[in-house]
């Protein structure tokens, strides 16, 4: 029997082990051209063995990653000859970036160079915040179509320390939790700031590197007052909805399974899908972050048929998350983090830290870059701190400004206090 | 003649460069050349992101357990179990839908094709509204529309319409009685084989015997009733040695927080299921209007001049020809519906494409994951069209 399809098979099959091939053989050395015509003679040698897909993707893959660390220059000049090939388009930039990126990944333990990121975004001129977008109090857009929030006021800090400006800086809304991290992969966005759970796997196979914690979390589970119900164990069978590619999904399962009950999850790509599915009754619980149930309960038609209940299924640490590979860049993230939960310490304000250059206090002066050099090892001014706290103020503020008592979802502090309060903020020294 | 004023300067022969033949050649290879650089840049950019975020790339993180749990299975399925066996689930879960969608189009497709043709006024305008509102809007629209404002706008869950213990609609899902496995049910399983072999040795050997009577007709009235009457058969026996019937009637009822027995569609499988079948019979309808268009005028005006009806007409004239023309756009439209189904994702219907995001969230492996994403489509989607390339050649017109 002949079929029709058959030579638009052998077609991709070719195409699929040239791009194979190309991998394969680039970092032996090859120039641009070279390698392309080498690649057509090794496909149809490999064509021959009509070897299957995935095995030789597989096999030439670990050629390459092999071979890197040998000949990982010869590849960096050929990413740059071929980008120089690719010039003249508005891609040019991003292409040589890339090419100083190879060659920085001579060195085969930390790939990306030190500072390279931080250039890349100098020469850019603004930061790429990613952040949620629609999550009320943590990242979305007011009436005038800003973005505003808690997680957005971390990423306008660290735009204020690199450029003294804090409105340098792009905004790209993430609604759906499934894509945030390939966006930080493929460095569409510089960092990540949209309510994140901090975990192990994230932080090393996801590749991701996380600034410390900006938000203590915990997950919850909202329920209908009518329905009575105390006790996770009493909810065995029911229909949970829940937002698809999240910690929370997980620790739905794993709370459930270690009670050893069933329930049947409805897993939605984004919040307000679940929300919507919960609110009309097609499930019985919503969980989530307690902090987004507070957000999500004041903004149901009627807040006191729901309930949320007191039980805590997880720890949910919600993180600022950078790609992993760039010590100086993560660094950076992390002591503008840290600074602003030290001006809190200090008591430096947006409106009094002018008043703070004639202080005498050592911890002062190091702090706001009269002292020291303390800038200078994340690349950044030594006063990175005054432009930091002049553009969003300190972490209390941000707290209050987007959570606190003067907003509707009101939230206490808890184990977001500073720790001489008794939270969990507690900052390094600056020295 | 023209020898007589030829130069030598024009024999000459013409420089490659100028050569129009050759030009196309050279064009070609430096568009070859231009795509290979291309593909080869984006592929070894992924490398390198890969590399950098030290992320391997191998399938071996298939075998972790997946610790999620999904909440329509057809396959077995725990939290405990790994990501291939998630992975699994939304593939079955994918063709479930992709199958029934098939089916429901083709029947609802067949029909308002012939009503777009019907002699009757009614019928005919009607047909056409609904080719007109649903081949015109997004699917997507549609998909959300059915999901949110019908079917989630159905009575909660404790006021379900319907009769209790036999069919009840929610925004939970329909639940109807449905049959399930008895005690017995075991002993009666070999009487179910039993029926599968005496059915298709039915089935050849009326075939055989209609080829020797050379008459036409088809064999499998006779291979079901004997199929039918074989684990009939086996259920009385089994109901006369074991006091059980193998089967009961399972009886949707509302215990806890939801249905129990009985089978439910749940609504996310529903609205999909609604949204692929009524998006896709518009555009078949249009197929097979085409296709019964395309059959000559003659052809008709013949078969009522021989007397025959005009069903047996529509049915043993105007359609076998049809045929011919309707399968290979139909195969476009089947293969459509496949792929559309990833739209499920929409819907919190746990498709391939919803495990598989949720999958890549929890491992990281984004690029193992669309390769496999890719591959099952790809292969679905070559089986439907080979299937249907073997039955285009089968109903093919003979050329003698």
């Amino acid at each position: 029997m002949k079929l029709k399809q058959s030579p638009l098979l052998v077609a991709m099959l070719v195409l699929a082990l040239v791009l194979s091939a190309c991998a394969g053989s680039a970092p032996a050395g090859e120039t641009s051209t070279g390698a392309g015509a080498a690649s057509v003679a090794a496909a149809s040698q490999a064509a021959v063995n009509s070897a299957p897909l995935a095995a030789s993707t597989a096999a030439s893959t670990a050629t390459a990653s092999t071979a890197a660390s040998v000949a990982a220059s010869e590849a960096a000049s050929t990413a740059a000859s071929a980008s120089a090939a690719a010039g003249g388009t508005g891609q040019a930039s991003a292409a040589a970036s890339t090419a100083a990126a190879a060659s920085g990944s001579a060195a085969p333990v930390t790939p990306a160079s030190a500072g390279e990121y931080l250039q890349t975004i100098r020469n850019r001129g603004r930061l790429v915040c990613g952040f949620h977008g629609g999550f009320a109090g943590f990242g979305t857009l007011d009436q005038s179509g800003n973005a505003v929030g808690f997680d957005v006021d971390i990423c306008k800090a660290v735009a204020a320390a690199i450029f003294g400006d804090a409105t340098k800086i792009e905004f790209r809304p993430l609604p759906s939790a499934a894509t945030r991290f390939t966006a930080v992969q493929t460095r569409e966005i510089d960092i990540l700031s949209r309510n994140t759970t901090w975990t192990i796997s994230r932080d090393t196979s996801v590749g991701m590197d996380f600034a410390p914690t900006t938000f203590y979390d915990g997950q919850g589970m909202m329920v209908r007052t009518a329905e009575n119900l105390t006790r996770l164990e009493d909810m065995g069978g029911a229909t949970i909805c829940v937002q698809s590619g999240t910690t929370t999904e997980l620790n739905l399962t794993d709370a459930f399974r270690a009670l050893n009950l069933e329930i049947s999850p409805v897993v939605f790509d984004t919040q307000d899908a679940a929300t919507s599915a919960y609110a009309e009754g097609r499930c019985d619980g919503l969980t989530t972050d307690k902090s987004q149930l507070a957000s999500i309960r004041v903004g149901l038609p009627n807040p006191d048929e729901h309930v949320i209940m007191d039980v805590t299924m997880s720890k949910e640490p919600l993180t600022p998350a950078v790609l992993q590979g760039d010590p100086q860049w993560h660094d950076l993230v992390a002591w503008v983090v840290y600074g602003l939960i030290t001006a809190e310490e200090l008591g430096i304000t947006q409106e009094n830290v002018d008043t703070f250059s004639a202080s005498q206090d050592p911890n002062v002066r190091r702090f706001l870059g009269l002292e020291g050099e303390l800038g200078q090892g994340l690349g950044v001014e030594n006063n990175f701190m005054v432009n930091v706290i002049k553009g969003v103020g300190n972490y209390g503020e941000i707290y209050n400004r987007h959570l606190g008592p003067e907003t509707p979802f009101n939230l206490p502090r808890g184990q977001n206090a500073l720790y001489r309060d008794g939270g969990l903020l507690y900052a390094p020294p600056f020295r | 003649m023209a020898s007589s004023g030829l130069s030598a300067e024009q024999h000459r022969p013409v420089p490659f460069y100028r050569n129009v033949k050759v030009l196309a050649v050279l064009a070609q290879i430096a568009f070859l050349v231009l795509i290979i650089l291309l593909f080869w840049i984006l592929y070894s950019n992924m490398i390198r992101g890969l590399r950098i975020a030290n992320i391997p790339l191998d399938f071996g993180f298939l075998d972790d357990t997946a610790g999620f749990a999904i909440g329509e299975t057809s396959i077995a399925y725990q939290p405990a179990d790994t990501y291939a066996r998630a992975f699994a689930v939304g593939v079955v879960n994918t063709l479930r839908v992709a199958g029934l969608g098939i089916i429901l189009a083709t029947i609802l497709g067949t029909i308002v094709g012939i009503g777009r043709l019907s002699n009757n006024w009614l019928l005919r305008n009607v047909a056409a509204a609904y080719v007109a509102i649903f081949r015109n809007t997004p699917l997507l629209v549609q998909l959300i529309f059915w999901y949110i404002a019908v079917i989630r706008r159905l009575p909660r869950v404790r006021n379900a319409w319907g009769i209790n213990g036999v069919i009840l609609a929610s925004n939970r899902g329909l639940a109807v009685a449905w049959p399930a496995a008895a005690e017995s049910y075991r002993t009666w399983e070999p009487w179910l084989w039993m029926g599968l072999v005496i059915g298709v040795l039915a089935f050849v050997a009326r075939r055989w015997q209609l080829a020797r009577m050379d008459r036409p007709g088809s064999a499998l009235p006779h291979a079901f009733l004997a199929a039918g009457l074989t684990v009939l058969i086996g259920a009385l026996i089994v109901f006369a040695t074991t006091g059980t019937l193998p089967l009961t009637i399972g009886q949707p009822v509302l215990g806890g927080f939801n249905f129990t027995g009985g089978a439910v569609l749940s609504p996310e499988f529903f609205a999909l299921l609604l949204g692929l079948t009524i998006y896709t019979a518009a555009f078949i309808a249009e197929v097979v209007r085409g296709g019964i268009q395309s059959v000559n005028k003659g052809q008709v005006e013949a078969a009522r001049a021989l007397g025959l009806s005009p069903s047996q007409t529509l049915r043993l004239v105007i359609f076998p020809q049809a045929l011919r023309v309707i399968i290979p756009p139909m195969t476009n439209q089947y293969l459509n519906l496949t792929k559309n189904s990833s739209l499920g994702v929409a819907v919190a219907f746990p498709d391939m494409f919803n495990v598989s995001s949720t999958i890549i969230n929890q491992s990281g492996r984004s690029v193992q994951m669309f390769a496999l994403i890719m591959a099952s489509y790809l292969s679905v989607s070559l089986l439907t069209s080979l299937l249907m390339n073997l039955y285009n050649n089968r109903i093919r017109l003979v050329e003698r």
